[in-house]
């Protein structure tokens, strides 16, 4: 038996636990009741699965689009620096020329100029190394008139003056040649305006059949609910109303089409990324590289896919919106 | 309450379904609205409803004129007018619970402060036991009734009815008739459009008869 005290004291704490818990469970039936109200705009149809589906495959196809089009124009970049920060200084073996001292003159001569960073011999080993896939090992420069080089790196904001440069070599060194890539960067560089001009329209084109696609497929999905928009309208919601929960569900519907064809096509960039920094040392990892540098399509072109995604997703929501107001116009007559 | 003059309406190009229709609707009034078919019962119903226009004439509503009243002003309006349509536009994917909830669901109130109404409701038009229920798996006469629960659940002050005992049994129409009468003598006008002439025979009440786009009445 349990004293009178006992007792005083339990009954408040028996009362309390009581409270609580029926607290409890009221929040949780509200909560269950709050998750059981069936959202306004039905689930998705065939036709609103379909719609899913087309954003995410055209979503994807754009994406694919951008990045290559980011990375072609990436690698057109690269290449014309590349490029266009090197200049050669070609002297070529005579009678009676000393070729260690005309190397010396010329590359005095070219250092002097603004604009050239540096100035370096390629020296008898590194010569002898690069000629050595054509007359095989063992090569002694001196007993064959083989030209010898001179890099100028080049600096490519400031280009310096190539014909004064030209003009004094001729006279200091007058087996001197030298060859600033001039025609190279000219050709490169109206072969990457060409190629990103023509990556620019198909883009373009590209995200033009996005966008139509989108809108037709949403309208599609769209077509089944007028009966839906109808009701809202009669019970007496609002035109703000029913176009909210339309744009809501839409722009669900979208992202998650959009994010998925996105995400796919990040992914592919991703593995091709990963397949060729893991082949570099092959010859197709090599001449892939030369191609398309590294594959990764870098910050912009991922910023670029969030865009798109993003833009996607809005105009599927945007028109959803435009085909509520546009139905409600035709009720109200 | 409502006052029709000289209201004339035609469907774009085509031969006035309407003409001359001049009456008055009182509150607390119970009437008929009868007439063959396709002389412009429903239509009739959708001017008092402010989904048409008329094409010439003048509507007054709650003292209202009605070519004044905006479309942003009619949602709040048509909150009290209640609608049953002849086709029930229920919404499939929704209990019936929750149709009928829907007028207070679109004006933004939480659903805990309604609940009980709508509960309560349900019970009085005899739908108790089908509430969690969708739609499509309740008979004619069951939709019916959730479609006039609808109509009442925001206490409107006029009731508007399209052919509610289209498609149900005699007994059950009586049932139906009665609901309305007693809702009637709550307070609400009600407005009953059939051409079930045995239906308006078990009650006295004003009879609107359409015929050739005129309407008689008979007090
Ligand atoms: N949206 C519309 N466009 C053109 N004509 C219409 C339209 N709605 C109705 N009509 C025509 O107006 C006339 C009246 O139609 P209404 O639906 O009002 O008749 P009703 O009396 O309700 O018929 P029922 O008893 O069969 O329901 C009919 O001739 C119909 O063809
Ligand atoms: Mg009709």
């Amino acid at each position: 038996m349990t004293s009178p005290k006992a007792s005083r004291l339990l009954l408040p704490a028996a009362r309390l636990k009581e409270t609580v818990s029926a607290g409890i469970r009221q929040q949780a039936a509200r909560t269950l009741e709050r998750r059981r109200l069936t959202p306004i705009v039905p689930p998705d149809s065939i036709a609103g699965r379909a719609m899913v589906l087309v954003i995410a495959i055209m979503t994807f196809l754009s994406c694919l689009t951008l990045g290559a089009v980011t990375l072609v124009r990436d690698t057109a970049a690269a290449w014309q620096t590349e490029i266009a920060r090197e200049a050669t200084i070609q002297i070529k073996p005579a009678e009676g020329l000393d070729m260690e001292g005309a190397l010396g003159r010329a590359r005095a001569v070219a250092a002097s100029y603004r604009g050239v960073r540096g100035a370096t011999i390629v020296d008898r080993a590194a010569t002898a190394r690069l000629l050595e896939p054509w007359l095989g090992p063992g090569l002694d420069i001196d007993e064959l008139p083989v030209p010898r080089l001179v890099i100028v790196t080049i600096d490519p904001v400031e280009r310096p003056d190539f014909a004064a440069m030209r003009a004094e070599l001729a006279e200091a060194v007058p087996s001197a040649v030298l060859d600033d890539h001039r025609g190279w960067v000219d050709r490169l560089v109206a072969m990457a305006r060409t190629t990103v001009t023509i990556g620019m329209a198909v883009l373009g084109l590209m995200l033009s059949a996005t966008a139509l696609t989108v809108i037709f497929a949403t309208r599609g999905a769209m077509a089944g609910n007028g009966h839906v928009i109808e009701v809202l309208h009669f019970v007496g919601a609002e035109a703000r109303f029913i176009a909210r929960e339309f744009r809501r569900h839409f722009l669900i519907a979208g992202t998650r089409g959009a994010a998925a064809g996105g995400a796919a096509a990040v992914i592919v960039f991703v593995v091709f990324s990963w397949w060729s920094s893991r082949n570099v040392a092959t010859p197709e990892g090599d001449q892939t590289a030369a191609l398309f540098g590294n594959f990764s399509i870098g910050l912009s072109g991922y910023l670029g896919v969030a865009l798109v995604v993003l833009l996607i997703a809005g105009l599927t929501a945007a028109t959803s919106h435009f085909t509520v107001m546009a139905h409600l116009k035709r009720i109200e007559t | 309450m409502i006052r029709f003059e000289n209201v004339g309406l035609r469907y774009g190009m085509g031969p006035e379904v309407l003409r001359d229709v001049s009456f008055v609707l009182p509150e607390r009034s119970f009437q008929f609205l009868s007439g063959p078919s396709g002389t412009g019962k429903t239509t009739l119903l959708r001017l008092l409803f402010l989904s048409l226009k008329p094409t010439r004439g003048l509507i007054t509503i709650f003292g209202k004129d009605r070519s004044r009243i905006t479309r942003e002003e009619l949602p709040h309006i048509r909150r009290r007018i209640g609608v049953v349509f002849q086709d029930f536009r229920l919404l499939d994917h929704m209990t019936t619970y929750e149709n009928v909830a829907l007028p207070l669901r679109v004006r933004g109130r939480e659903e805990a402060s309604y609940r009980a109404d709508v509960v309560e409701l349900l019970k009085w038009v005899g739908l108790g036991e089908r509430m969690h229920v969708l739609p499509p798996v309740l008979s004619g006469g069951e939709k019916q009734r959730a479609a006039i629960a609808r109509a009442l659940i925001e206490q409107p002050r006029i009731l508007l009815a399209d052919e509610p005992t289209g498609n149900v049994d005699p007994q059950l129409a009586r049932r139906l008739l009665r609901l309305l009468i007693e809702l009637n003598r709550m307070g609400t006008a009600v407005v009953v459009a059939t051409h079930d002439i045995g239906l308006m025979d078990q009650v006295d009440a004003r009879r609107m008869v359409l015929s050739g786009g005129r309407l008689e009445i008979y007090d």
